[in-house]
């Protein structure tokens, strides 16, 4: 069976128009006429269908008091939150969705059968994507973005209907292996694959879902989860003699999974297999994680904005008169009443941008002849950048690596004279022990992290890594332990760059940046100057 | 708020289930955190916990389900003279919750309506002697978490806002579920867990088969389905009830607590909460197998759970510090 996105698309808006417990589809795509026919085909789905930004207020999605009619009234008004009523919900913007959106949706998802969400991802970078909350709840997941406009069929017939089909045993067992075989942990997809193969099979008027119906289904369910590229029979070999009836049967049983599999793997995205490679993406953040953000309650002032108050925010009453002033005189005229006028378009909201101070973890090698220098190099770099510290809110810390461990030389501060005192005399020689020195530099990131500051770690070296994290002087054990660290701090999600200070580029160097998705400098024979215009130049891309 | 599913027809997940029916027998041990990847059924099984609870018995319309009349503050209105015996309060603490939704505020229908000043109760009034649920507990709002951190301390939620200024009792069990993928959770709030579990999809085929079967049944019959389990979910309520008196006699050797202390010692977990809660898990363990008294086979089965969050982190450590609570405790109590 092969489907292509159009048809994959508007097979999920049959099956979802059939059964609304299927969740919904995200459907990634830029704006443009495909979309659009897409969209237009949405409002066939259960009404009413209604579209929500990811900055709705709770009260427009979990209701809550009309304050204009009650005002007006004298009673009290309420009005009903989009997530009450069921219907569908289009989600513009999904990949700018908040969490705390992403979490009520998801919640009122798992909790009303009836209510139907279709998020549009507009997502430009592999990164960018709809929260994963919601993509595990909605049953499809299509992607628009290649689909020409002649594919674009229209004139599809949406319609509810009562899903009776039966589903044997053996196609329930097919379902939930074929997704633990493509890596699916979760056991909401073959969930969703039994319930699309139940509506596909009433769809086609038949009683007891089919080999097909459950091909197609997986194919629309299973494909955008899969996190594994499923291994080839395990269990292929020439079976031993006597065992006849058994292989049989058993290849009876085996037969239908690999079909499936094979349609789903004709299925898999292209890209699966570099983000395999990659590692796994980093999640989403959570509070507190320090990156820039706007809020409404602390932070540095932002000019205010016209609007409602949302949960929590505050009315800038400065600004609401300012707006309201040049009105007062109409507005006295035509209502005859004297005092301040001041109408819902006035109010003013106040709005403070919230950016988290940064950290630069400089982790030093402090090995062999070169270290002396090295260091006073990193010294100066430091004491450069702190001196701009004030401007740019960052705070710098020292870890220097050498012999056997790794030290701290400077925790994270913002003091120039503590940091002239500490500096004053720094050791130097022995062994290149890089993994304590990241190791070390992981510590202090994390505790950074933990305070709401961005930590970004600058590893300067020359070398390889030669002292293992026990202290063993072993190359082997040493590298492979500086990149299971380096792994480690990429997957805290922390920023770095490595600076290679030695004369030649070193190619194991470039290879720990990597691992590090850091960005790579080679620097021979570093000054202060350079080096934080190096750092500066680099943090600022 | 739609059926919950059976807690007796989850298939496996054995930890999560049996911390569950810990803290229902001792709500003293302080909450569960249950940590796993999506789609492994967290939320299903703390929507289940409910209908597991023994009902409780509360002075009629009291908004904070006081056990006694002169418990009942001074500011709720509508409060009627009997008790009445209902279900154990679960209460949904939804992300992005306003602070004015959690400790409750100003009720503003009585005073646009009629211009009075009176206090309407958030949901810490309604989770008082229950439970309070926040799923996704490690997307909350930092705010919000510093005011649960209060309230889950004193047992009191005060409100000092527009004029009010109430106090009511506030004692709920906090149990938490999240994916540690999307952000970690600050030592200060995993301490106030009791038990910690990780939950994982299992592995084996016909047990994911199975949880497939009957979620699948579930949803396309679910009065049928909840008849089919109502016995099993009777047993485990019985067996808790027991259990909370038993828990009364248990007796505590000795040689009990010199195992939890060496225990702790040895996993050098920050403060004395640890001891204490590892010793009133095991006795609720106890409690539960029906044992008259604590020995080092209750201990160890409830160390994991009650230690595995308050170690300090190794940010190196993959396995997670479950492993390495296991390996301590294979050590110490051999």
């Amino acid at each position: 069976m092969s489907l292509d996105n159009w048809q994959k698309a508007t097979l999920a808006l049959k099956l979802l128009a059939a059964d609304p417990s299927l969740g919904g589809v995200v459907v990634r795509a830029r704006a443009g006429p495909v979309r659009d026919a897409f969209i237009a085909l949405v409002q066939g789905l259960n009404g009413p269908v209604r579209r929500i930004h990811p900055n709705i207020t709770d009260e427009a999605l979990l209701g809550g008091i009309d304050v204009t009619a009650t005002l007006a009234s004298g009673r009290l008004v309420e009005r009903e939150g989009l997530l009450g009523t069921s219907g569908t919900l289009i989600l513009t913007m999904g990949e700018r969705c908040p969490p705390a959106l992403a979490a009520k949706l998801a919640l009122a998802l798992d909790d009303r059968p009836n209510l139907t969400l279709v998020v549009l991802d507009e997502g430009a970078e592999p990164a960018e994507a709809a929260p994963a909350a919601l993509i595990e709840r909605c049953a499809f997941h299509v992607d628009l973005s290649d689909v020409a406009q002649s594919d674009i069929s229209s004139g599809i017939v949406l319609t509810s209907m009562r899903t009776i089909a039966d589903v044997p045993h053996a196609a329930l067992a097919q379902a939930t292996q074929a997704s633990a075989q493509l890596g699916i942990s979760s056991l909401r997809a073959p969930l969703f694959t039994l319930r699309a193969a139940r509506v596909l099979a009433g769809l086609a008027g038949r009683d007891v879902v089919g080999e097909s119906d459950i091909e197609t289904a997986a194919i629309l369910t299973l494909t955008h989860r899969a996190t594994q590229v499923p291994q080839e029979a395990p269990e292929a070999e020439t079976p031993p003699e006597g065992a006849e009836t058994e292989t049989q049967q058993s290849t009876q049983t085996d037969l239908p999974d690999e079909l499936i599999l094979d349609a789903i793997k004709a299925h898999l995205p292209d890209t699966l297999l570099d983000q395999l490679a990659q590692g796994p993406t980093l999640g989403g953040q959570g509070n507190g994680s320090g990156a820039p953000r706007k809020g409404n309650r602390r932070g540095r002032p932002l000019p205010s904005r016209p609007g409602r108050p949302k949960d929590g925010g505050r009315v800038d009453l400065i600004a609401t008169l300012r707006a309201a002033a040049p009105w007062q005189t109409i507005r006295r005229a035509n209502t005859g009443r004297d005092g301040i006028h001041i109408r819902q378009s006035d109010i003013h909201t106040k709005r403070y941008a919230l950016r988290s101070d940064r950290v630069l973890v400089f982790a030093v090698d402090a090995s062999g002849s070169a270290a002396l220098a090295r260091l006073a190099e990193a010294k100066g770099a430091v004491e450069l950048l702190l001196s701009q510290a004030y401007a740019r809110r960052d705070h710098v810390s020292l870890i220097a690596f050498r012999g056997t461990e790794a030290e701290l030389l400077l925790p994270p501060t913002r003091s120039l004279v503590q940091t002239k005192r500490r500096l004053a005399g720094l050791p130097g020689g022995g062994g290149t022990p890089l993994a304590a020195g990241l190791e070390e530099a992981l510590t202090q990131g994390l505790l950074a992290q933990r305070k709401g500051l961005s930590p970004t770690v600058v590893v300067m070296t020359d070398g390889r890594a030669n002292i293992a994290l026990d202290g063993a002087p072993d190359r082997v054990k040493a590298s492979a332990d500086a990149s299971r660290m380096a792994q480690a701090l990429r997957r805290h999600g922390m920023s770095a760059i490595v600076i290679d200070t030695g004369n030649r580029p070193e190619p194991s160097l470039r290879t720990l940046a990597q691992t590090l998705d850091a960005t790579y400098v080679p620097l021979p024979r570093a000054d202060a100057h350079r080096l934080s215009a190096a750092v500066s130049q680099t943090l600022d891309v | 708020m739609s059926t919950a599913f059976p807690f007796s027809a989850i298939v496996g997940q054995d930890e999560m289930k049996r911390a569950m029916i810990l803290t229902a027998i001792d709500p003293s041990i302080g909450g569960v955190l249950v940590f796993g990847d999506r789609g492994t059924g967290k939320s299903t099984a703390v929507r289940a916990l409910a209908g597991l609870l023994p009902p409780i018995k509360v002075v009629n319309g009291c908004p904070v389900n006081s056990a006694k009349t002169k418990e009942v503050p001074d500011w709720a209105e509508g409060v009627g003279k009997g008790m009445k015996e209902v279900p154990t309060p679960v209460v949904d603490l939804p992300l992005g919750a306003s602070e004015d939704r959690v400790t409750g505020a100003l009720d503003i229908e009585k005073a646009l309506a009629k211009g009075e000043k009176a206090f309407q109760p958030g949901l810490l009034a309604k989770a008082n002697r229950g439970y309070l649920y926040i799923d996704e507990v490690n997307l909350l709002e930092d705010h919000i978490v510093d005011l649960l951190l209060d309230v889950a301390q004193s047992g009191e939620n005060v409100v000092e806002r527009e004029g009010l200024s109430i106090r009511h009792a506030a004692r709920f069990v906090l149990v938490g579920s999240g994916n540690p993928e999307e952000g970690e959770l600050r030592p200060q709030l995993l301490d106030r867990f009791g038990l910690s579990v990780e939950v994982t999809t299992p592995q084996d085929i016909d047990a994911r088969i199975e949880v497939v079967k009957r979620r699948d049944a579930f949803d396309r019959d679910k009065s049928a389905f909840l008849l089919r389990w109502q016995a099993e979910d009777a047993t485990i309520r019985d067996r808790i009830i027991t259990a909370r008196d038993d828990l009364r006699d248990m007796t505590t050797p000795e040689a009990t607590l010199r195992d939890v202390a060496e225990l702790c010692v040895a996993l050098g977990s920050d403060g004395l909460r640890g001891e204490l809660t590892l010793l009133k898990t095991a006795r609720a363990y106890a409690a539960w197998q029906q044992a008259k008294s604590v020995n080092r086979d209750h201990v160890r089965a409830v160390a994991g759970m009650a230690l595995r969050h308050r170690l300090r982190r190794d940010p190196l450590d993959e396995a997670g510090t479950g492993a390495r609570v296991e390996r301590i405790v294979e050590d110490v109590l051999g």
